[in-house]
């Protein structure tokens, strides 16, 4: 691995700054777009068809549309928080993402350029510390626009933030154990040598989903905006572009929630199946993997492999993205009581007992001298798998799994009227 | 370079100071807090301490914050505090203490000893290497959970007290 100069890193951080920016911006107008589109499939509609080929040029339209209207300020408003809170709720949606790896080291004249903004050694801790700033943004809007709408919207989305981010939280310390380590460089570098860390570590997986689709605010946990409840919520009062400030926010959060999911479960860059882009930093120089004495095998770092693992990146990012879209027009909302009991009552315990058993099956693993390898990823899952099982018939409280066999109680009880 | 931005933090993190006793509204003391916090952090960036400084602004900045909003919502919102405010013989008191306090911690920790104490540690250069190996938080959890590893679980018990005893506080009076 060739070290950069410090001009030519300075040059490179920031056109990579600038890269990442432009691309992440470009992506919110066409998460919009998706969006809209999607939801009237979901609706058996057609969605925005008209300005270009497929509504393609809609958000453009959008965007300009915003930028002329007419921006109403509440005269009871205080001005200053007014106009702080759309600004406090996109800075920490955009600048998480510097710290996600988006492709292979790039090979460049000059030296290996890592694909990375900002390759942090608190990784993801770094996202979990600015996400958590991410509430001042509504609660602002909500309190200074001085409506009681608004204000309940920004009570409502503090609370749920506040109860999420431990649930967040919780279930990213059995990743951070098994990688051992928090930077999300060195995450991708050990799921591609061994599994990817949605098999051996599933229940995680699912309580880090839930908990993000509550950090986003989105559907079914939408409950800071519940138009039928709070007309709009926190962004009542707000018209024209600081309006779109707050829209732009929330998809910039799902886009980088989904980017971080695609990181931490599904490997990342990591293209499956191939050795070709395993990229792991061993011993101050890259390796693809080891021989089978156990010797390093030095990685040949090519700009197409660059351009492949950027499109797998992308890939797994959009199918999260599609994901969220999905379930959002899919699923109707809690009510607030039971987001609270989820959060508090049923993910914090799970997420505990949860590191608990991870932390113990690697000691037990480690005691019978499995430190690595196929056996280890495998009893790891096999764990992960049991506990995933017990969590959804928790969940499903015999409503669906085992409410649509039909040897249930209530079916002996009651003898089907058609034999 | 460094010194430019530990100064840029300093005037936040004392700015950010007065502006919390000075401002009369509650949510702009509030959010003046928050960015005295959040600038302490960067001073922690500084010195390298990254781990801490994520902690820094997931705890202070991020949540316990966020608490402090929950109460000035909840409770005496728009209330005037004008006649807690404390006046003469009082105030000329907190002056001198505080005054006192920021003297001792300055002779005590001022000056250059700070970074010839880090050149001079045994481990600093084992402490680069562990820190490109293994990240930000292996440095702190290594000491934390081998050599002080019993004050830590004490600590942990005497925060579990803490919040028992809050909960059955606040069921008393529900």
């Amino acid at each position: 691995m060739n070290e950069l100069s410090p001009t030519v890193f300075l040059i490179a951080a920031a056109v990579k700054v600038l890269a990442v920016f432009t691309a992440l911006m470009v992506a919110i107008m066409y998460a919009t777009w998706a969006e809209r589109r999607l939801s009237a499939f979901i609706q058996d509609r057609l969605g925005p068809n008209r300005v270009g080929p497929f509504g393609l040029l809609q958000p453009i339209a959008d965007g300009l549309k915003n930028i002329i209207k007419e921006e109403t300020s509440p005269a009871t408003a205080s001005r200053f928080f007014f106009v702080l809170g759309p600004m406090l709720s996109i800075m920490p949606a955009l600048v998480t993402f510097a710290v996600i790896p988006f492709a292979a080291p790039l090979p460049t004249p000059w030296g290996t350029v890592d694909m990375i903004v900002a390759d942090l050694p608190v990784g993801v801790l770094y996202i979990l510390a600015i996400s958590s700033l991410g509430v001042y943004g509504i609660f602002l809007g909500g309190w200074s626009s001085n409506n009681k709408y608004a204000l309940l919207g920004g009570l409502r989305a503090s609370a749920q933030m506040v109860s999420y981010e431990v649930g967040l939280g919780l279930s990213l310390i059995p990743v951070m154990m098994l990688a051992g380590n928090v930077t999300l460089t060195r995450m991708v570098a050990d799921q591609q040598l061994g599994l990817w860390y949605i098999l051996p570590l599933s229940l995680g997986f699912l309580l880090f989903l839930i908990s993000a689709f509550a950090e986003t605010n989105r559907l079914p946990f939408d409950m800071p905006e519940a138009e039928s409840e709070l007309v709009t919520g926190y962004h009542t009062e707000y018209s024209s572009m600081k309006f779109s400030m707050f829209f732009i926010a929330e998809y910039a959060h799902v886009i980088t929630a989904s980017a971080l999911m695609a990181t931490l479960f599904l490997g990342g860059w990591d293209i499956p199946f191939w050795t070709g882009d395993n990229f792991i930093p061993y011993e101050g120089g890259l390796i693809s993997g080891f021989t089978a004495a156990g010797d390093p095998i030095p990685a040949q770092l090519s700009i197409w492999t660059t351009l492949l693992t950027l499109g797998a990146f992308m890939l797994k990012t959009t199918f999260f993205v599609v994901l969220y879209i999905w379930v959002r027009w899919t699923l109707p909302r809690f009510r607030y009581d039971q987001v609270m009991h989820l959060g508090w009552k049923v993910m914090l315990p799970t997420a505990l007992a949860y590191v608990m058993l991870v932390g113990a099956t690697i000691l037990v693993l480690d005691q019978l001298g499995v430190t690595g390898g196929p056996g280890f990823a495998l009893a790891l899952t096999a764990v992960s798998l049991v506990a995933t099982g017990m969590f959804a018939l928790y969940l499903d409280r015999g409503r669906i799994i085992t409410g649509a066999a039909p040897a249930g109680r209530a079916a002996r009880a009651a003898p089907a009227a058609h034999p | 370079m460094e010194l430019i931005l530990f100064y840029v933090f300093a005037v936040t993190v004392v700015g950010g100071g007065i502006g919390v006793v000075a401002s009369r509204n509650p949510v702009a003391s509030l959010m003046f807090m928050v960015v005295s916090l959040a600038s302490v952090a960067g001073i922690y960036v500084l010195l390298e301490a990254h781990f801490l400084a994520a902690i820094q602004v997931m705890v202070y900045a991020g949540a316990i914050m966020v608490l402090f909003l929950f109460v000035i919502m909840l409770l005496n919102l728009g209330h005037d505090y004008r006649d807690d405010l404390v006046r003469g013989l009082y105030a000329v008191c907190a002056f001198v203490v505080s005054g006192a306090i920021c003297g001792i911690l300055a002779t005590r920790f001022g000056g250059a000893e700070s970074s010839a104490l880090y050149e001079s540690f045994p481990g600093a250069a084992a402490m680069d290497l562990e820190l490109a190996e293994r990240g930000a938080v292996s440095l702190i959890a290594r000491p934390l959970f081998q050599e002080y590893v019993v004050p830590f679980e004490i600590t942990g018990i005497l925060l579990l007290v803490a919040v028992v005893g809050a909960v059955a506080l606040a069921k008393k009076r529900v």
